[in-house]
């Protein structure tokens, strides 16, 4: 996956009354920890590469490479994210 | 414990309806004086906000037909405004590319057009309206939109044969979902149920089907197979659980734990006209009655399996149609002492006229 974003249709929200960020799809909710929603949040049509690069900055220079391409390959599975330059 | 917080809001927002399909699951007595008037938009819109605070992320609107509804972009914004995911559920003889277009300005989400067969006379035959063109015409127009796509077609034993159709149609469409619900009895099934009641080859063919065609397109249609629960032995958790994850508000404001809950005489109803969803959802009567497990009989309470939390002791409408006691055990299940009444109501039906759905009055019978 070059550049990832959310498919048609899914929104990614902030649940104030659970306290945690969400996926809205379709009569449907994906619960998601912290880390995947700043990951969802950066698919706006940027490359992994810089995505990994805008997170690795936020987490101090961490090295998330790997996770993020973990998740995303999990959401590009379940058909929640696409590659925009496909 | 607390309760949980609800997940979903169906939005009733009319009885009215260009279709007339057998099975609906609508109430009825829908012709009644007590669904004569509508809720007003102002309490629909107060009602979004109070649903996403007590936790409400989904909201269905539904009907009937809610595209009836003059004021249906106000409430699909309203929607928005609140934080909610929003779905218009319709027979989409309504949907038209210009209304589709102002749908989407004002923010609506997703949308789920049914169909009833696909083929075009058979569509027509059982919706009891000539819609199949404008069904396919609107599905287009969603897509063109942009609107993911969910294709809903009930499924009875005089459509279920034409499985294969219905998959090829929904890739056609370039449909995300595919919701094949088969006929469960509520509302006007169970009126009709000779005339759509399948056979066991049937619902067999049908999930091969599904099966092939979820292994030859993966994730990009979900498919959802929803068998009917006489051909189970053990209960379904009818709507996760009684006041456990969904409000329904019928169309003049009556607040419901599920969409077949008036069938059940004892309870009384609150209106969100003099309740707030708060107080209805955590106090009133309707909705504690079932919820959790104290309200359980045997042999619910001794479960043998531990299914307590699980299924939630099935429906409790269909408890009380088939057993005459809301309180009993779904009868589905095989430890239920009146599971023979399902297993006997698993013959295929003997007619195939169907009785269509229809606001008019019951006649009163003659006075003597």
């Amino acid at each position: 996956m070059m550049c990832p974003r959310l498919v048609d249709g899914v929104r990614l929200q902030y649940d104030d009354v659970r306290g945690e960020h969400v996926l809205l799809i379709p009569e449907g909710a994906v619960r998601l920890n912290e880390t995947a929603a700043h990951v969802l949040e950066l698919c706006d049509g940027r490359s992994v590469d810089e995505i990994t690069a805008a997170l690795s900055e936020r987490y101090q220079g961490t090295n998330v490479t790997d996770d993020v391409r973990e998740l995303l390959d999990a959401m590009g599975q379940r058909g929640l994210v696409i590659d925009a330059a496909a | 414990m607390p309760p949980p917080k609800p997940y979903t809001l169906v939005a009733e927002l009319s009885y009215r309806c260009p279709l007339r399909c057998p099975y609906c699951s609508n109430p009825v007595d829908i012709g009644a004086d007590r669904y004569r008037t509508e809720l007003e938009g102002e309490h629909w819109m107060r009602v979004f906000h109070e649903a996403r605070a007590l936790g409400v992320l989904q909201l269905a609107l539904t009907g009937g037909e809610p595209m009836l509804r003059p004021d249906l972009d106000e409430l699909v914004g309203a929607g928005r405004d609140a934080g909610l995911y929003s779905t218009l559920v319709t027979g989409a003889t309504l949907f038209t590319r210009e209304r589709a277009e102002r749908l989407k300005e004002a923010g609506l989400d997703h949308v789920q057009v049914s169909i009833q067969s696909p083929d075009p006379a058979e569509n027509d035959r059982i919706a009891g309206n000539r819609s199949f063109e404008k069904k396919i015409e609107a599905a287009r127009a969603a897509r063109e939109l942009g609107f993911p796509l969910t294709i809903n077609c009930v499924l009875h034993r005089q459509n279920l044969d034409r499985i294969e159709e219905i998959l090829r149609l929904t890739e056609e469409l370039d449909a995300q979902r595919l919701e094949l619900a088969n006929t469960q009895y509520y509302g006007w099934a169970v009126v009709n149920q000779q005339a759509l009641s399948p056979t066991r080859e049937q619902l067999e063919r049908g999930e091969e089907a599904v099966k092939r065609f979820r292994e030859r397109v993966g994730p990009r249609i979900t498919v959802l197979w929803v068998l009917p629960d006489y051909h189970e032995d053990l209960p379904k958790p009818c709507m996760g659980g009684w006041a456990r994850t969904t409000v329904v508000i019928a169309p003049n404001g009556d607040a419901l734990p599920c969409q077949a809950a008036t069938t059940i005489p004892e309870l009384e109803f609150p209106n969100v006209r003099d309740r707030p969803l708060d107080w209805i959802w955590h106090e009133a009567d309707a909705f504690t009655r079932f919820r959790g497990t104290d309200w359980m009989q045997e042999p619910c309470r001794s479960c043998p399996l531990g299914r307590q939390e699980e299924d939630w002791g099935g429906c409790r409408c269909q408890a009380l149609r088939l057993t005459g006691d809301a309180r009993a055990t779904d009868p589905v299940c095989r430890f239920s002492p009146h599971h023979d009444v399902v297993v006997s109501a698993r013959e295929p039906g003997k007619t195939d006229e169907f009785v269509y759905r229809t606001l008019r009055r019951p006649r009163r019978p003659a006075r003597v």
